[in-house]
């Protein structure tokens, strides 16, 4: 029983960050109809900027938590200007293809740059140690990184379906040429939309940074599970992002205990059972 | 006149064919060629990869560029770990680039996709980085020679040390492919030699795992002192920092059964401290090893200014080990060459020790412990020499070995 516990409060750890990746993902696909194959590389650049910080600049791990999201949006911002925008006209796959081409160059520099190992990023001193809950010792950061993901997981959600600023965003979707007509500058909220889409994932990067080694291959080795959440949770769908990665974070936990071998494979075997029964995702519409 | 020139003409082709033909004999092809087959971009390209290619690079400047009168030359290719590139490249090599020898061959799959090739063709694989064992027992080739370490070695050094020093019962973390399972059998088998106790083990995928918690929590469940993590590169960069995390270490203690320097630089020694390891080389342990290594580190090469792991060091060795066998032997023929290897000690900055008939180099090793940080007093001071395990007790003997060339049934 205590394992079992233990299993699943470790998946939730991992949904969060699954949440938080997807979510990034989804808003992008939902709102731009770009499917993002460099997130992962994005997540990794943001990791790699937080330590690049610390051990150059002597930035901590607080402002790291702001000023790494805002270069990697930005980063994403001057892709979109540049590149992507001139594929919107074009099929999905086109933007894939582009965003895959810019993964393998931004993987390959950090790669040329720090090695393979990577570095390693210190817990940050105030979320250090954790504490006994009886069946297994949480470290206090990991607590954290539930907490903050499930928050801004949630703040997202709100802002894009309950606000103002939401509602253009999704009648954008829907008819950008209407939504233009009303005096709204659609290409710039798109741009914008992009790049915060994109300051998720490097948010992602720096939660993740003091539990992982920060090492240029981080992203691809967490992207293809979160493809596979986007996917279950319906391409696009904010809030089916958000519940699967969290739900798919505690059935990997669930099946460690059930069956460990099986623990890696479990989501892939869920996103083909969805496939089949329903086509467009737990949470997504039939376009 | 116009005879005479003819003649003269004549007698200097003749002579210079005769001279080809001389050559011919010593050195195949006019060139002694040398392949660095390694991980340039992956997995294990920190510890091998273009650091190997540097300590090649550097083996035939130190030699002089020439033996018997003829260049030497270098090549390299990335294998990018797996089998079917390994081997196509060594075919082409050594059937188009003229190549005599392959060295490094870091990850166990790619080596073991490469020997029997080489075999086949009579040109040498000098083996710096795999670890599999049966290289030169069951698997093994009268061409090849299995150079830095091998996991009987590695299992050995840590497993028996580690359980004399108290560390009586062991939990593995374990890398779920050939060379995680075998090693963790070595292990085993030694720590169950030595008077200790195997409680489990839990094994993760790989590559490709980056949490480790749910593994590890089991290994805390056990109730072990020693959790054995049988894993390498990034995985057990990862084991290791989580452990921390998780209030793991220092109450129970971890035994790294495949740790590079490059792995401690990477994780800090404020993560690493504590943790024992076996290594075959140790660029502070003496005057020599040091001189080496620092002329390693210096090279224009050698943008990250890293100190060589023992995989590099092992490919430097290895590399002038073959050359001066080349000079020995007056030959590049394989046969001649792999004799005379197996005939001379080594005896450089790297190792003392011998090639046995099985092909596998028996030196010291060290069994070593990381510094804390503040034990440490410059850069990359990192290890504690805990123990220098002797040729005889740190690799299996040939008759263990069981290598069908070298043991007669």
């Amino acid at each position: 029983m205590q394992a079992l516990f233990g299993q699943l409060l470790l998946g939730l750890i991992n949904g969060s960050f699954y949440a938080l990746l997807s979510l990034g993902l989804a808003i992008i696909f939902g709102l731009v109809n770009v499917v993002n194959f460099a997130h992962g590389a994005l997540y990794m650049a943001g990791a790699f900027l937080a330590w690049i910080g610390l051990s150059a600049l002597g930035i901590g791990y607080w402002a790291a938590l702001v000023l790494s999201p805002a270069a990697v949006g930005l980063l994403g911002v001057v892709i979109e200007r540049t590149m992507l925008r001139r594929l919107y006209q074009l099929d999905n796959l086109y933007g894939l293809l582009l965003t895959f081409g810019l993964t393998l160059i931004i993987e390959g520099l950090f790669h040329h740059q720090y090695g393979n190992s990577g570095s390693s990023y210190p817990v940050p001193e105030m979320l250090q140690g954790g504490s006994n809950l009886g069946f297994m010792y949480l470290p206090r950061y990991r607590a954290w990184v539930v907490l903050v993901s499930v928050a801004v997981c949630f703040a997202s959600w709100w802002v894009i379906e309950r606000t103002k600023l939401g509602a253009y965003l999704r009648a954008g979707t829907e008819n950008p040429r209407l939504l233009q007509a009303f005096g709204v500058n659609v290409p710039l909220m798109m741009t914008l939309t992009l790049g915060l889409g994109v300051g998720l994932a490097g948010f992602a990067g720096v939660m993740a940074a003091p539990i992982y080694q920060v090492s240029p291959g981080m992203g691809s080795n967490l992207i293809i599970v979160v493809f596979a959440v986007v996917v279950i949770g319906g391409m696009g769908s904010i809030l089916g992002s958000i519940v699967t990665g969290l739900g798919l974070g505690l059935v990997e936990g669930l099946t460690k205990y059930l069956y460990p071998p099986a623990a890696s494979t479990v989501v892939f075997a869920i996103m083909a059972v969805v496939l089949l029964l329903r086509p467009a995702g737990l949470f997504g519409r039939e376009r | 006149m116009t005879r005479t020139i003819r003649n003269l003409a004549l007698a200097a082709l003749l002579g210079l064919s005769a001279n080809a033909a001389v050559a011919a004999d010593k050195v195949s092809d006019g060139v002694v060629k040398i392949g660095v087959l390694t991980d340039m971009t992956g997995y294990y390209s920190d510890l091998a990869g273009p650091g190997s290619v540097l300590a090649a690079k550097m083996a035939i400047h130190d030699f002089g560029g020439k033996v018997l009168g003829k260049p030497i030359e270098l090549v390299s290719a990335d294998h990018q770990n797996k089998a079917d590139i390994s081997s196509n490249t060594a075919r082409k090599w050594f059937d188009e680039e003229k190549v005599d020898a392959i060295v490094d061959l870091v990850s166990s799959s790619t080596a073991g996709a490469v020997m029997p090739v080489a075999a086949e063709k009579k040109r040498i694989t000098l083996l710096s980085g795999p670890a599999t064992t049966a290289f030169t027992g069951e698997k093994c080739t009268a061409y090849n020679v299995h150079y830095t370490y091998n996991n009987w070695a590695l299992a050995n050094g840590t497993g028996r040390e580690v359980v004399k020093n108290g560390g009586d019962s062991w939990f593995f973390v374990t890398a779920d492919y050939v060379f995680g399972k075998s090693l963790e059998e070595d292990t085993s088998n030694v720590v169950k030699a030595s008077g200790g106790k195997v409680l489990g083990s839990a094994r993760h995928p790989s590559p490709g795992t980056t949490d480790f918690s749910s593994y590890l929590l089991q290994a805390q469940a056990s109730g072990a002192k020693v959790i054995g993590l049988a894993n390498a590169g990034s995985d057990t960069i990862n084991c290791i920092k989580q452990a921390k995390e998780f209030g793991i270490t220092p109450k129970q203690s971890l035994a790294g059964l495949l740790v590079f320097i490059s792995d401690v630089h990477a994780l800090g020694l404020d993560i690493a401290k504590g943790l024992y390891l076996t290594t075959a080389f140790y660029w502070d342990y003496d005057d020599h090893t040091r001189a080496w290594s620092k002329k390693f580190q210096s090279q224009p090469d050698n943008a990250k200014k890293a100190m060589p792991t023992m995989v590099q060091a092992g490919v430097y060795s290895a590399v002038t080990h073959y050359l001066q066998a080349i000079k020995a032997a007056g030959t590049d023929q394989a046969d001649a060459v792999m004799a005379k290897m197996k005939a001379t000690p080594v005896n450089d900055f790297f190792a003392r020790g011998t090639i046995g008939p099985d092909g596998l180099f028996r030196h010291d090793m060290f069994l070593v412990q990381v510094k804390t940080p503040q034990e440490s007093k410059y850069p990359w001071d990192y290890y504690k020499i805990v123990k220098k395990i002797p040729a005889v007790e740190a690799f299996p003997t040939v008759e263990a070995q069981k290598c069908p060339l070298a043991v007669k049934r």
